[in-house]
């Protein structure tokens, strides 16, 4: 997928005057925020499970050669054949290739953030492999040639009456207006796909090191068909994705679904190790994973390796103020949200995206609610030091940094100063005490309305304390 | 170079530190002790928690004595709800008396008509009401997937606490794990549209289970 976030600041305008969509996105912020605070506390001792979950992530990024290889061989010596990709591209050339080899015309595919970085189903209709999406909210997509706007629910910034009236056009089929009406109609249209498909694509969830096996969650099921009736399965996911035992698994489990859907556990847990043997009834042939790094590798080692032990529960966004008030789309590319923040530009190139490290208030409540723990205000202070560091702040912003600094420096003039200033701006709130607009700021004022200060600076008013 | 060294190497010489990194000898005692992180502390009935999380995620939940009475509460169940009475089942459930209770349930696995799969499961866990199944010859995976409606007949010595406790079940009665494990929690469903939970998505619409010593 291309990385469109340098239309940030647009796009930000456009979403935030977008009214079905501010309705859509304070759904999720109902359904899901409520939901993870009501099972959270389930957790018998949420704060040390949160520890042990980052401490196992941590123990693979710290030693990840060793894990990738102790996983690889695990998983080859039980029939899987692994395949590295530096790039989108070359899983897209790898999977191109195994279609070609075996066959494949048809595929259908559960849902992928990874193949979603690799832009994978364009790639695979241009070497002559249709491909179905089957997570409703993906082939919702799909019909609609439109990206996700959220890891967990791709399709979050639609309402049931575009899907309504998308199905009706593409289906020609009476238009349904119930929810289950809907899923309903889906199901049945992908059913056939489902049976008819050569290969089966999935992402992974987790890669178990110790059984060589793939672990993917689900709550359709179809992440259950598209591994178990095609004769083909190609696994796709990231190298960072690899966790040592059953048992270390099992703590993030704990954490996965609650902190993404508000669920206890997830409908299905899938644990895939292999192909099919001669005695079995079903079950792929053959069983391919895939193992991307695009970018991946430099974080191991650096000051942002904490952000690869993420396991894209999309607490993080759900919590954001920002993303709450301007969806997903808006951030340009495959992540949103505070990882997404942080993950584009390091995956995708920091000056292609100067907007995304500024794009959060530093507010905190993602890295609260984050289950494995990440820093990612501080991830995001260093991005932002790193842009100061290239000297890639725009000119204003250098400037005015440059003049507060100079005036700082001086406090008697900085008095003064800031002296004329709340006096000027108690005049112009009026009666009201509200400032509609302001000078150099007129992004944040367009939304909002800035109180006015009472006429007094900080520091007279303390001086006048003091002296009673 | 291929893809594969090339993204070794650039993992090894970031990780070039040997200070920072395991000793092998540690990573393999990791492996082999497994330890257990964090849990819940074990329930005092694991039967009636079972039951309660498993109705939480919606699953029916039904029991019985005698696993021959199996077959009479599966038709009451499908009679109250209007559901026709052929399928499915596992070789290792055709011998319960079927017919007698006036269902058809033939002993292969699922194709993509068949509308009631009946299947065993390998245990069942407590803590979150979710059954375990394993993959096999005998065990297929399709019965517990394609039909509108799967019926789990589960025997309640089989219900382990946690999934780390069905895991060490697992390692201590096979060597390995098969093909596919899968853990089910209620019958499949989505939130896709307008996050409404949907019963139903591309799996079953419904989970019966049916508790018998077996
Ligand atoms: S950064 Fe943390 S909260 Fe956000 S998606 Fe990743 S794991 Fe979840």
């Amino acid at each position: 997928m291309q990385n469109t976030s340098l239309q940030f600041k647009k796009q930000v305008t456009i979403k935030l005057a977008d009214v079905k969509l501010q309705d859509a996105l304070s759904r999720l912020q109902s359904r899901f925020v409520e939901g993870r605070s009501a099972v959270i506390s389930e957790i018998h001792d949420l704060q040390e499970t949160r520890t042990a979950a980052a401490a196992i992530r941590d123990r693979v990024l710290n030693d990840l050669e060793h894990w990738l290889l102790h996983f690889e061989q695990q998983a080859t010596a039980r029939g899987a054949i692994v395949h590295w990709a530096e790039t989108g591209d070359d899983v897209n050339r790898i999977i191109a290739e195994i279609a070609a080899q075996h066959g494949v015309k048809t595929a259908a595919k559960s849902k992928s953030m990874v193949s979603e970085e690799c832009g994978l189903n364009d790639a695979l209709e241009q070497a002559g492999v249709s491909v179905m999406e089957t997570d409703l909210g993906e082939y919702i997509l799909q019909l609609a040639h439109e990206a996700p706007s959220h890891i967990v629910a791709p399709v979050v910034h639609k309402n049931k009456e575009e899907i309504s009236d998308l199905f009706a056009e593409k289906h020609q089929l009476p238009r349904k207006t119930g929810i289950a009406e809907l899923c309903r109609e889906a199901r049945e249209i992908l059913r056939p796909a489902f049976l008819n498909a050569d290969m089966g694509i999935s992402g992974a969830n987790f890669l178990v090191a110790e059984t060589g096996s793939v672990l993917i969650v689900t709550n359709e099921g179809n992440g259950r068909l598209v591994t178990t009736l095609p004769r083909v399965h190609v696994a796709i996911t990231g190298i960072e994705k690899v966790v040592p035992t059953l048992e270390d698994v099992t703590t993030l489990l704990r954490l996965l679904p609650r902190s993404a859907t508000g669920q206890s556990i997830t409908n299905y847990v899938s644990v895939l190790t292999g192909n099919k043997n001669k005695e079995d009834h079903d079950g792929p042939e053959h069983f391919h994973i895939i193992l991307l790094d695009n970018g991946r590798s430099s974080l191991i080692g650096g000051e942002m390796q904490e952000m690869l032990r993420c396991i894209r529960c999309g607490a993080c966004m759900n919590h954001c103020p920002v993303y709450q008030n301007i969806g997903g789309h808006a951030y340009g590319w495959v992540y949103p949200g505070p990882m997404g923040s942080i993950l584009t530009p390091l995956l995708s190139g920091l000056e292609k995206s100067p907007d995304l490290p500024n794009a959060s208030t530093l507010c905190g409540a993602c890295a609260v609610v984050c289950p494995v723990k990440i820093p990612l205000p501080d991830l995001l202070r260093k991005l932002r030091e790193k842009q100061m560091q290239l000297g890639m702040k725009s000119r204003q912003e250098t400037f005015m940094l440059k003049a507060w600094a100079w005036l700082a420096l001086r406090p008697n003039l900085y008095a003064l100063a800031t002296k004329i200033g709340v006096r000027m701006m108690r005049a112009m709130g009026g009666k009201e005490k509200l400032l509609h607009t302001l000078p150099g700021a007129r992004g944040w004022t367009d939304g909002r309305d800035f109180p006015a200060p009472s006429g007094m600076t900080f520091r007279e008013l303390y001086k006048r304390g003091a002296h009673k | 170079m291929n893809a594969r060294e090339k993204i070794l190497g650039k993992i090894r010489s970031a990780q070039s530190n040997a200070a920072l990194r395991t000793p092998t000898e540690s990573i393999n005692n990791h492996l082999a002790q497994h330890p257990r992180g964090p849990m819940p502390s074990a329930p005092e009935n694991l039967l009636a928690q079972f039951k309660e999380r498993a109705l939480k995620l919606s699953s029916d939940v039904r029991g019985t004595s005698d696993k021959m009475e199996v077959p009479k509460l599966l038709a009451i169940y499908l009679s109250e709800r209007k559901l026709p009475n052929s399928g499915v089942c596992w070789p290792s459930l055709a011998g319960l008396p079927w017919s007698a209770a006036g269902l058809d349930m033939q002993s292969r696995p699922a194709k993509n008509h068949d509308l009631i799969g009946v299947t065993g499961a390998f245990c069942a866990i407590a803590e979150t009401g979710t059954l375990m199944m394993l993959s096999g010859a005998d065990t297929p995976a399709t019965t517990s997937l394609l039909p509108e409606t799967h019926v789990s007949v589960l025997d309640p010595r089989r219900i382990v606490a946690t999934m780390e406790d069905a895991w060490d079940l697992m390692r201590k009665e096979f060597k390995q794990p098969p093909r596919a494990v899968n853990f089910i929690s209620g019958p499949s469903r989505t939130a896709d549209i307008e996050q409404t939970v949907t019963l139903g998505a591309h799996g079953p619409y419904r989970v019966l289970l049916i508790l018998a010593p077996l």
